[in-house]
C-alpha cells in the first residue's frame, strides 16, 4: 500500500514539475507577454551618415515618458535610372551601420526599438512610402543646415501640412555639432 | 576606375616596353583626350589610322579593324574597350572587334573603367546616380590573361582634374559637381580593387588545378569557393539586427544572402508581427537579399532542405527563445543543424548585452 502511495506521490510530483516547467517563465524572468508593451510609435527618420544628437535625445526622452517604441528609419534614395524596387547596397553600406549605432544607443538606455527602411526617389518620397505603410504617433525630424544631410525646408513643410502625426522638428544651435555617426557602432558589426 | 587615372598612359608604357623588347607593336586605336603627356608617350609607336564612317550627315572616326587584321602586328594597343561603334561598322561594340583581333592571333592590350562591367552597372548607377550606357559582358574581362589595376587615390585624381590634366578647363566644374565627387571616387576605387582581387583569385585557383588530376574540378572551382549565407528570420523586431549582420558578413565575403522564415502550418500573425514581416521584406529587398517563406512544422528539416537546395555555406540564426516543458529536453536547433548540414558553418548572432539588473536591452 505504502509503495503505491509513494509511486502516486512521485508521479504527481513529476507531473507538477512538468506543468510548472511549462507555465513558469525560464530563468525566473518576466515572461515577454506579461511585460508592459509600448503603446506609442515614434519615427526617427534620417538620410545621411549621421544624425543630430539632440534629435536622438529628444526621441529617448519622449519614449521613456510615453512608454513608446522608437523606430529609426533610414531613407534611401533610388536614382531615376533604377527601378523603384532596386537593391541599394551602396547606400545601405553607410545606412546600416548608423541604424545599428542608433539601435545600440537606444537599447543601452532601455528604450524599445524597431528599425525601418524607406525607399523612394527622394528622401520625402521614401518617407511618404513609409508613412503609407504604417501609422506613427510622432515623428521627430532634425532640420539640418546641410540639405544633403537630412530633410530640407520643403520636406518639413510637406510633413507639417500632410502627415497626420505629431511632428517635432528640432533645429540644433549652429554651435551644437554633436552627432551620432557610423563611428559610434560598438563591437563587431 | 575612372577617366584620368592613367589607363591609356599605362597601356602605352607597356607598348613601349614591348617595342624595346623587339616585338612588332601597333596602336590600333588611341584616345588621348587632348592630353599632351599621353600623346608624347605614343611617339615612336606606329599606328593604324582611323577610318572615316558616314552616319546620316556626320562623318565619324572609328578603329580600322580590316587594316589591323591586314597589318597583323604581334601586339595591338586598343583603347576604350567598352566603346560602341558607329552604325555602319561591321560590329556594334569594340570588344567584338577585339575578339576578332585576338582570333587572328594578335595580342591585345586594352583599357576599361570598372563601371563599364555589365554586372556592376546597377551598383555604379546607385552610387553615382549616372547610368553608364556602354558596358561589356564580364566574361570578356574573365578571358584576359592579365588584369592590371591602375590605382590612384581619389584626392590625387581630383588634383589632376583641377589641374586640367583630365578634361579641358570648361568641363572641370561640371565633372567636379557630378561624377568626380570624392565619395563616388572612393567607392569606385573600392569596387575596382575588389573586382581585380576576385579576378586574380579565380585565375590563381584555376591555374593551380589545370593540368593536375583535379582538372575536372577546375571548371567548378570558382563556384566552389563562392559563399552563400542563409539567415533564419522571424517576424519580430530583433530579427532586423540579425539580417543586418548577415548582410554585412555577406558583403565582406562577396556572397549572396538568403533569408528564410519557416512558418508553422496555420500560424496566424498578430498586427505587430504582420508589420514586422512587411518591414523584413522591405529590408531584404533594399539589401538585395532573397527572402523565402516556407510552411513546415519541422524547422530543422525545412532549413536543411533549403540550405541544401541553395548551396548555403553559412547558416546564421539568432539566440533561440527559451524552451518550455518537455521541449527543454530536445537537442537545440544549432546542434541539429550542425549534425544535419556537415560542412556548413552555423553562426549564432549574439543578443544585445544585458543591463546590470539582468534585463535584456
Amino acid at each position: 500500500m505504502s509503495v503505491v502511495v509513494l509511486v502516486a506521490v512521485a508521479a504527481a510530483g513529476v507531473l507538477l514539475g512538468i506543468a510548472a516547467g511549462y507555465w513558469l517563465p525560464p530563468n525566473g524572468r518576466l515572461a515577454a507577454r506579461n511585460r508592459p508593451r509600448p503603446v506609442r510609435r515614434i519615427l526617427l527618420p534620417f538620410t545621411g551618415q549621421a544624425i543630430s544628437r539632440r534629435a536622438f535625445e529628444a526621441a529617448v526622452r519622449l519614449a521613456k515618458a510615453e512608454n513608446a517604441i522608437v523606430m529609426p528609419a533610414f531613407l534611401a534614395r533610388v536614382p531615376m535610372s533604377l527601378p523603384l524596387d532596386s537593391a541599394l547596397p551602396v547606400q545601405c553600406a553607410s545606412g546600416m551601420p548608423l541604424l545599428e549605432a542608433i539601435e545600440q544607443r537606444l537599447s543601452s538606455q532601455g528604450v524599445p526599438v524597431d528599425s525601418r527602411i524607406g525607399r523612394g526617389r527622394s528622401a520625402r518620397d521614401a518617407l511618404r512610402n513609409l508613412l503609407a505603410q504604417e501609422h506613427f504617433d510622432r515623428i521627430i525630424v532634425s532640420a539640418d543646415e546641410d540639405p544633403r544631410a537630412g530633410l530640407g525646408y520643403e520636406d518639413l513643410k510637406w510633413l507639417l501640412e500632410r502627415v497626420p502625426a505629431e511632428i517635432m522638428i528640432l533645429r540644433p544651435a549652429p554651435q551644437d555639432t554633436r552627432r551620432i555617426s557610423t563611428k559610434a557602432v560598438g563591437g563587431h558589426f | 576606375m575612372a577617366a584620368g587615372v592613367g589607363k591609356t598612359f599605362r597601356m602605352l608604357l607597356e607598348g613601349q616596353a614591348e617595342l624595346e623588347a623587339g616585338r612588332d607593336v601597333v596602336i590600333g586605336l588611341l584616345e588621348t583626350h587632348g592630353r599632351k603627356e599621353t600623346a608624347q608617350l605614343a611617339e615612336g609607336l606606329s599606328s593604324v589610322p582611323r577610318r572615316r564612317v558616314g552616319y546620316r550627315e556626320a562623318v565619324l572616326e572609328e578603329m580600322d579593324l580590316p587594316e589591323i587584321l591586314r597589318r597583323a602586328p604581334e601586339l595591338c594597343l586598343i583603347d576604350e574597350l567598352a566603346h560602341t561603334n558607329a552604325p555602319g561598322v561591321e560590329r556594334t561594340k569594340r570588344y567584338e572587334d577585339v575578339e576578332e583581333v585576338l582570333a587572328a592571333g594578335i595580342d591585345v592590350l586594352s583599357t576599361l573603367n570598372v563601371q563599364h562591367l555589365e554586372s556592376l552597372n546597377d551598383h555604379i548607377t546607385e552610387l553615382s546616380g549616372i547610368r553608364v550606357r556602354e558596358t561589356i559582358p564580364d566574361a570578356i574581362l574573365g578571358r584576359a590573361d592579365e588584369v592590371v589595376l591602375i590605382d590612384v587615390t581619389p584626392e590625387t585624381l581630383l588634383d589632376r582634374l583641377r589641374a586640367g590634366k583630365v578634361y579641358p578647363v570648361e568641363r572641370i566644374d561640371s565633372a567636379l559637381n557630378n561624377f568626380f565627387r570624392i565619395e563616388n571616387l572612393a567607392a569606385l576605387r573600392e569596387v575596382a580593387l575588389r573586382q581585380v582581387a576576385e579576378e586574380v583569385g579565380a585565375k590563381r585557383l584555376t591555374t593551380e588545378l589545370v593540368g593536375s588530376r583535379e582538372e575536372s574540378l577546375a571548371a567548378d572551382a570558382p563556384q566552389a569557393v563562392g559563399e552563400r549565407l542563409l539567415a533564419l528570420v522571424e517576424p519580430y523586431p530583433g530579427t532586423q539586427r540579425l539580417v543586418r549582420r548577415a548582410w554585412r558578413s555577406a558583403q565582406r565575403l562577396g556572397a549572396e544572402l538568403d533569408l528564410l522564415w519557416v512558418r508553422a502550418p496555420g500560424q496566424r500573425l498578430s498586427d505587430d508581427e504582420e508589420r514586422s514581416l512587411v518591414a523584413l521584406r522591405q529590408l531584404a529587398s533594399v539589401l538585395g537579399a532573397k527572402m523565402v517563406e516556407e510552411e513546415s512544422d519541422d524547422l530543422a528539416a525545412a532549413v536543411v532542405d533549403f540550405a541544401s537546395q541553395r548551396g548555403s555555406t553559412y547558416v546564421l540564426l539568432g539566440r533561440s527563445r527559451p524552451s518550455r516543458g518537455i521541449a527543454r529536453l530536445r537537442v537545440p536547433l544549432p546542434q541539429r543543424l550542425m549534425q544535419r548540414l556537415p560542412g556548413v558553418d552555423v553562426r549564432i548572432v549574439a543578443d544585445r548585452p544585458l543591463r546590470q539588473n539582468g534585463e535584456k536591452l
